[in-house]
């Protein structure tokens, strides 16, 4: 395999894995704008998408159905969350708000582990395993999945928030949210709809990186702070600033595993989107005035 | 008036309860008491620091393991592979966790409150990473061993009596430091800023600075904590430095109260023994791990709605409840 091959196949890599971090990053950004909350728990969706997927698939369910139920369930999570944990919090301070959130990331967390055990998991591929062969190497095919299903739902997110109401309402409360308010937008129904979105973008990046990245219970933390860093990079605030900010993560993961070394990928993924913050704070897309 | 004698009662039996806890593992010389009672001590001496970070300036370290992890890799390494004196290791681990935590602390502390907390949580998943991975330095999966105990010039800290000794001295130590920086012209500060920001930093202020100063010293104690638990055990591996030591470190401070200096310090008794009895259970009842790491969240959730202020504000919760209801009464 040559060296243009090579590089190909970890950009691939690294675009498909930077995505499922842009999906976390956009929902941690919707959340964000809606309610002014980080939300700590935002990884943990991905890793319940996946493990719930996992779970019906074994339990016989066609790969479709376990795909929407799994989705479908991690909203429901989500929605409990926020009644639960979110909503009492109302008014509170940064510090009490990140602790909540943490708070559910554990509760989710020693669940999962609970229910299916410390093990890593794994997904049947969507469309087989035979790679599809370009130039010298071969694609996984599950990589185009997840790259296609990531940019549809990050083109439905924008097209919502563009053209329905309620996602013009959501950008409202993202302005200002007393006058949100004032000309009569639910604060209650925004914050419930950002929770639901945003978990099911989670969600739904956690079932299809599970055939290709494998799932464990501990991993929701890992995506939570990629998913962060991701939206800090877009500048936050924008949400196609944050899958950018999240490719860019997987770019550098993926070309360090392949280049430097396995095991410090993830760490240097990390130094990097830090030094880069530490330097510019606001990130690098410029946040468009609103 | 037999109310206000009532109270001075319940407060000298209070310290005279405190007391005897205080030195039960040294009279009644039981190992497992005076394990348990090192590593109360050493979690208050993190707990203090972070409650300091948290109450006074408003910010949370979700890396505070890292800076744990930090003081203890480096006094193992300095004591073993250099063979230099213990305490050149502490000083050594606290000037290099100092470095990083202004490096990490300047530009985020100007920054709202999520920043800190992230870029902390970063900090602890790259350093449990290098603690895994360098493993010419840090020996990766199995660790050190056969760190010495600690000692200075010829007085060994040989006995766990005597280890629990000495870090009940360093802890008395840190809550002095905490009382100090608490009352000092920087805790005024920072208790005026938790007010307002823009009030405190209009009155001159600087906001910025005060909570550095603040967090470089938290972590600073944690890398001392760090330093006295590698002497103590002797042997260290990444495992205890991990992102679930950060969490555990915030359930002390959230469940004690970090809007007192004594509140990390109960916090971290609470949690301790706690986890201890939960390690016993654990080697009989499987997955109880899961079932604890679902615990303390839900504890983390439930204490942040109904008890912001943690245990420590029981007291004064409770008698402001009895005074309105007995106030309630004269009507």
């Amino acid at each position: 395999m040559s060296l243009a091959d090579q590089l190909l196949q970890y950009l691939i890599t690294g675009v498909s894995v930077g995505m499922v971090y842009g999906l976390v990053g956009l929902g941690i950004t919707i959340i964000f704008n809606a309610t002014g909350i980080i939300n700590f728990a935002q990884g943990e969706f991905v890793m319940l998408g996946g493990m719930i997927a996992v779970a019906l698939t074994a339990a016989r369910l066609p790969l479709a159905a376990a795909v929407i139920l799994a989705v479908a369930a991690v909203t429901m999570v989500a929605l409990v969350t926020e009644r639960l944990a979110i909503r009492p919090l109302r008014g509170a301070s940064v510090i009490p708000l990140i602790i909540a959130t943490i708070g559910v990331s554990l509760i989710l967390q020693g669940g999962a582990k609970l229910v299916w055990g410390p093990e890593a998991v794994r997904l049947p591929a969507f469309s087989g395993e035979q790679p599809i062969r370009i130039g010298g190497g071969g694609i996984d095919p599950q990589r185009l999945w997840v790259m296609g299903l990531a940019a549809l739902s990050v083109a439905a997110v924008q097209l919502f928030f563009k053209y329905t109401l309620a996602g013009k309402a959501m950008r409202a409360c993202a302005i200002n949210r007393a006058a949100a308010r004032l000309v009569g937008i639910s604060i209650d129904r925004m914050v419930r709809l950002s929770f639901a979105m945003s978990a099911a973008l989670a969600a739904l990046g956690g079932v299809v990186l599970t055939p290709v990245a494998l799932m464990q219970c501990s991993q929701g933390t890992h995506y939570t702070l990629t998913g962060f860093l991701a939206a800090v990079l877009g500048g936050l605030g924008s949400g196609l600033g944050a899958v950018l900010g999240g490719i860019l993560l997987g770019i550098v993961e993926s070309l360090s595993a392949g280049f430097i070394s396995s095991g410090y990928s993830k760490a240097i993924a990390l130094a990097v989107a830090l030094v880069v913050l530490w330097w510019r704070p606001e990130g690098l897309v410029r946040r468009r005035q609103a | 008036m037999i109310y206000k004698h009532m109270t001075k009662v319940i407060r000298a039996v209070g310290l005279a309860v405190f007391a005897a806890l205080i030195v039960a593992p040294l009279v009644l010389r039981s190992a497992y008491l005076t394990t348990t009672g090192v590593l109360i001590g050493i979690h208050a001496i993190i707990a203090v620091g972070l409650g300091l970070l948290m109450g006074y300036a408003g910010q949370v370290s979700l890396g505070h393991a890292a800076f744990y992890g930090l003081g203890a890799y480096c006094s193992a390494i300095l004591t073993t592979k250099v063979g230099l004196p213990p305490l050149v290791g502490i000083v050594a681990g606290m000037v290099i966790t100092a470095i990083i935590a202004l490096v990490v602390g300047a530009p985020t502390l100007r920054l709202r409150g999520h920043y800190l907390a992230m870029f902390t949580l970063g900090l602890g998943m790259i350093a449990q990473i290098i603690f895994n991975q360098a493993q010419g330095l840090t020996g990766g999966f199995s660790g050190i061993s056969g760190i010495p105990r600690f000692s200075v010039g010829r007085l060994v800290v040989d006995t766990d009596a005597e280890a629990y000794i000495l870090v009940l001295v360093v802890l008395a130590a840190t809550i002095i430091i905490a009382h100090n920086v608490v009352n000092s012209r920087t805790g005024r500060a920072l208790r005026a800023l938790h007010e307002s920001e823009i009030a405190a930093s209009v009155c001159g202020v600087n906001v910025a600075r005060a909570k550095l100063e603040v967090f470089v010293l938290s972590a600073v104690l944690a890398s001392v904590a760090g330093s006295l638990y590698a002497h103590f055990i002797t042997f260290i591996s990444p495992d205890p430095f991990g992102f679930r030591f950060s969490v555990n470190l915030l359930v002390m401070v959230v469940v004690g109260g970090a809007s007192s200096v004594w509140g990390p310090v109960a916090g971290a008794t609470l949690f301790t023994v706690l986890a201890q009895f939960l390690q016993k259970a654990g080697e009989q009842v499987p997955y109880l791990d899961a079932v604890d790491t679902m615990l303390f969240g839900a504890v983390l959730v439930l204490v942040v709605i109904f008890l912001q202020q943690g245990l420590v504000s029981l007291p004064a919760r409770l008698r402001s409840r009895r005074r309105s209801s007995q106030e309630q009464g004269a009507y």
